[in-house]
C-alpha cells in the first residue's frame, strides 16, 4: 500500500482523511491493480466473504430465538421452524449456508493448489487461510451440536472423544471439554458461546488474509509476477467488482436451490430425533464437508494414530509452500503436476465417498489406499516433482501469449517495457 | 554484552516479569478450571438400580453420570465363554474373574473406548457387543477383541447393596 499519494477532493474529505485515512483505504481498495487475466475460479474470495456475512447475520437472528439448554434446545429449534416468523427461512439459510461456505472454500483451496497461489511470496496468505479453514470446521461442528438432535449429540461425543487418544492427559482433557462425565448441558452452553465467537475471529483473520494478499497482489492463471499497475492489470473497481458480482449471482442460484427445494438433503434425518444418551444411531456420519478427514480417521486401525493421521492431513497443508519445490506456480506450465493435481482431486472425492460408507470390507480397503496416496502426494510426489519435472516455457507477461502470435510482437514488447 | 554487569535495572526487569507471569497464571487458571465438572455435576456421583426383574441373558441399561451403564445377567454359556479365553488372545488382557466378581453379573460402562458410542447388545463376532460407529467387537466380558477401540469397556465402582439392588459409583 506504499504507492498511495491519494488526496480526497473535498475539503471535508481532506480534513477527515488527515485524521483517519479511511478514504485512502477505500481508494486503495477501488484502484487496487488486479491481473487482467483472472478467471472465474478467482471469484470465490468474494463469494466466501458473502458466505461469512450471511452466516453472521442469520446466526445473530437465530440466536434471538434459540435457547442453549439441553432440555430446551431441541424444542427451541422446532419453535424457530414452526412459530417464529420466517424462522424456517433463516434457519435453512444458516444450515445450508454452512454447506455453501464449505463448497466455496474447497473450490477456493483447490484453485490455489492448481495455480500455485500458496508459493512465495504468498505463504502467509495461505497459512492464514488454513487457520480460517480450521476455525470454519470448529464453528461448523459446534453449530451442528446446537439443535441437540441425535447426530448433534453423538457427533459431539465422537469428536470430543478424539482428544482422549492423547496419552496420559487425554481423559482429563475430554472431561474438561465436556464440563462433566459425558456430553451434557455444560457442553452445549460452551459450544454455543464458542460457536458465537468463532465467526468474528474468522472475520478478523479475513481482514489479515486480504491485507496479506494486497502486499504482493493477486496470483493469476499464468502464475507469473507482474508489474503493478501496468498493462497486465485492471483496477479492482469496476472490473473485478462486476465479475465477482456476476459469479456471486450464479452462486446464489445454487444456494437458493438448496434453501428452497432441498433444505434437508445435506443433513441427516437422525438429527430430527432429540438427543438420547442411551442410544447411538446405527450409522454416525459427519456432515459431507468433513467426510474425507473422517475416512482418514477410520482407515487407521489404531486410535491415537488415526487421530494423528486425520490432524496431519489438514496441518500438512500449512507447510505446503515448502513441500512443493517447483519454482513454477501455475499448473498450466507443469504438465506432470497437472496430472497429479487431478489425481489428488479424485483421491479426496473418493475419500469423501468412503467416509460416508460403513468402515468395512472393500470400503475400508479403498479408504486405506486413498489415505496412503493423499500423504504420498504431499510428502513424496510434490517435493520430487519440483526437481524432476520438465516445465513448459513461461511467458514474460500476461499480454505476451496474446501478442506473441502477432507480427508486432517485438514492437509491442518494446513499447510495454518503456511504459513500465 | 558479556562485559556488562548485572545492574539494578536488570534485576527490576526480571523481577517484574516473574511477578507478572505468576499474576497472569493466577488469573488464567480460574478461567480454565471453570470449565471442569462443577459441584452439581459431581454431586450426581452414585445411583442405585433395582435388578430384581432382570432374567439371565438380558441386559439393563441405566444412566449414570450421563453415561449408559450395562448391567448384564449372564447365562452359564456366556460365563464359560468369557472365562475360557486365553490371555494371549486379548488386546487388553484382563481376566473375566477380575471384571465380574460375581460371574452372573457383569456391570460396565456402555461406552465404546474408541470414540464413545454405545455398543449394541448380543452383536458382533464374539457374541458380546458391537459398536456401530467404527466397528469394534467386544466379547461376553465386554473385552475388546477386534476393531479400533484400545481398551475393554470400563467396569465402574459398584456394589450389591442387597440381593436385588446394585449401587453404582
Amino acid at each position: 500500500m506504499s504507492d498511495h499519494d491519494y488526496r480526497p477532493k473535498s475539503k471535508v474529505g481532506q480534513w477527515f482523511n488527515d485524521r483517519l485515512p479511511l478514504l485512502t483505504l477505500a481508494n486503495h481498495l477501488t484502484d487496487y491493480p488486479t491481473p487482467k487475466n483472472l478467471n472465474y475460479w478467482w471469484t470465490f474470495g468474494g463469494i466466501l466473504t458473502f458466505c461469512l456475512i450471511t452466516q453472521i447475520v442469520t446466526g445473530l437472528t437465530l440466536a434471538m430465538h434459540y435457547i442453549a439448554h439441553a432440555d430446551m434446545a431441541f424444542e427451541s429449534v422446532e419453535h424457530i421452524m414452526r412459530d417464529v416468523n420466517y424462522g424456517w427461512l433463516i434457519r435453512y439459510i444458516h444450515a445450508n449456508g454452512a454447506s455453501m461456505f464449505f463448497l466455496a472454500v474447497y473450490i477456493h483451496i483447490f484453485r490455489s493448489l492448481f495455480y500455485g497461489s500458496y508459493k512465495a511470496p504468498r505463504e502467509i496468505i495461505w497459512i492464514i487461510g488454513i487457520i480460517i479453514y480450521l476455525l470454519m470446521m470448529a464453528a461448523a461442528f459446534m453449530g451442528y451440536v446446537l439443535p441437540w438432535g441425535q447426530m448433534s449429540f453423538w457427533g459431539a461425543t465422537v469428536i470430543t472423544n478424539l482428544f482422549s487418544a492423547i496419552p496420559l492427559v487425554g481423559e482429563g482433557i475430554v472431561t474438561w471439554l465436556w464440563g462433566g462425565y459425558s456430553v451434557d448441558n455444560p457442553t452445549l452452553t460452551r459450544f454455543f458461546t464458542l460457536h458465537y465467537l468463532i465467526p468474528f475471529l474468522i472475520l478478523g483473520l479475513v481482514v489479515l488474509h486480504i491485507w496479506a494478499l494486497h502486499v504482493p497482489g493477486n496470483n493469476n492463471p499464468v502464475g507469473i509476477d507482474i508489474k503493478k499497475p501496468s498493462k497486465d492489470t485492471v483496477p479492482f473497481h469496476p472490473y473485478i467488482v462486476i465479475k465477482d458480482g456476476f459469479a456471486l449471482l450464479m452462486f446464489m442460484i445454487v444456494f437458493a436451490f438448496f434453501v428452497f427445494y432441498a433444505p434437508n438433503i445435506l443433513g441427516h434425518a437422525d438429527n430430527y430425533i432429540e438427543a438420547n444418551p442411551m442410544v447411538t444411531p446405527a450409522h454416525i456420519v459427519p456432515e459431507w464437508y468433513l467426510l474425507p478427514f473422517y475416512a482418514i480417521l477410520r482407515s487407521v486401525p489404531d486410535k491415537l494414530l488415526g487421530v494423528v493421521a486425520m490432524l496431519s492431513a489438514i496441518l500438512i497443508l500449512a507447510v505446503l509452500p515448502w513441500l512443493d519445490t517447483s519454482k513454477i506456480r501455475s499448473a498450466v506450465f507443469r504438465p506432470l503436476y497437472k496430472q497429479f493435481y487431478w489425481i489428488l482431486v479424485a483421491d479426496v472425492l473418493i475419500l469423501g465417498y468412503v467416509g460416508a460408507m460403513p468402515a468395512e470390507g472393500l470400503y475400508l480397503l479403498i479408504a486405506r489406499v486413498a489415505t496412503a496416496y493423499y500423504f504420498l502426494h504431499f510428502l513424496v510426489i510434490l517435493p520430487v516433482l519440483g526437481f524432476k519435472e520438465k516445465t513448459l516455457p513461461v511467458p514474460l507477461s500476461i499480454t505476451e501469449p496474446v501478442l506473441g502470435g502477432s507480427p508486432n510482437f517485438a514492437a509491442a514488447r518494446n513499447k510495454e517495457s518503456k511504459i513500465e | 554484552m558479556s562485559e556488562k554487569k548485572t545492574k539494578r535495572r536488570d534485576f527490576l526487569f526480571t523481577a517484574t516479569t516473574a511477578v507478572g507471569a505468576v499474576g497472569a497464571a493466577a488469573v488464567v487458571w480460574p478461567m480454565i478450571d471453570q470449565m471442569n465438572p462443577d459441584a452439581s455435576v459431581k454431586a450426581l456421583a452414585s445411583t442405585e438400580v433395582d435388578v430384581s426383574s432382570l432374567t439371565p441373558g438380558n441386559t439393563l441399561t441405566v444412566l449414570w453420570r450421563g453415561k449408559p451403564v450395562f448391567i448384564r445377567r449372564r447365562t452359564q454359556k456366556e460365563i464359560d465363554e468369557a472365562r475360557s479365553v486365553k490371555m494371549e488372545e486379548l488386546i487388553h488382557p484382563e481376566k473375566d474373574e477380575d471384571r465380574a466378581k460375581n460371574p452372573e453379573w457383569l456391570v460396565m460402562l456402555g461406552v465404546c473406548t474408541h470414540l464413545g458410542c454405545v455398543p449394541l447388545n448380543d452383536k458382533g463376532d464374539y457374541n458380546g457387543w458391537f459398536c456401530p460407529c467404527h466397528g469394534s467387537h467386544y466379547d461376553t466380558s465386554g473385552r475388546i477383541r477386534k476393531g479400533p477401540a484400545p481398551w475393554n469397556m470400563e467396569v465402574p465402582k459398584y456394589e450389591f447393596v442387597n440381593a436385588n439392588t446394585i449401587k453404582i459409583g
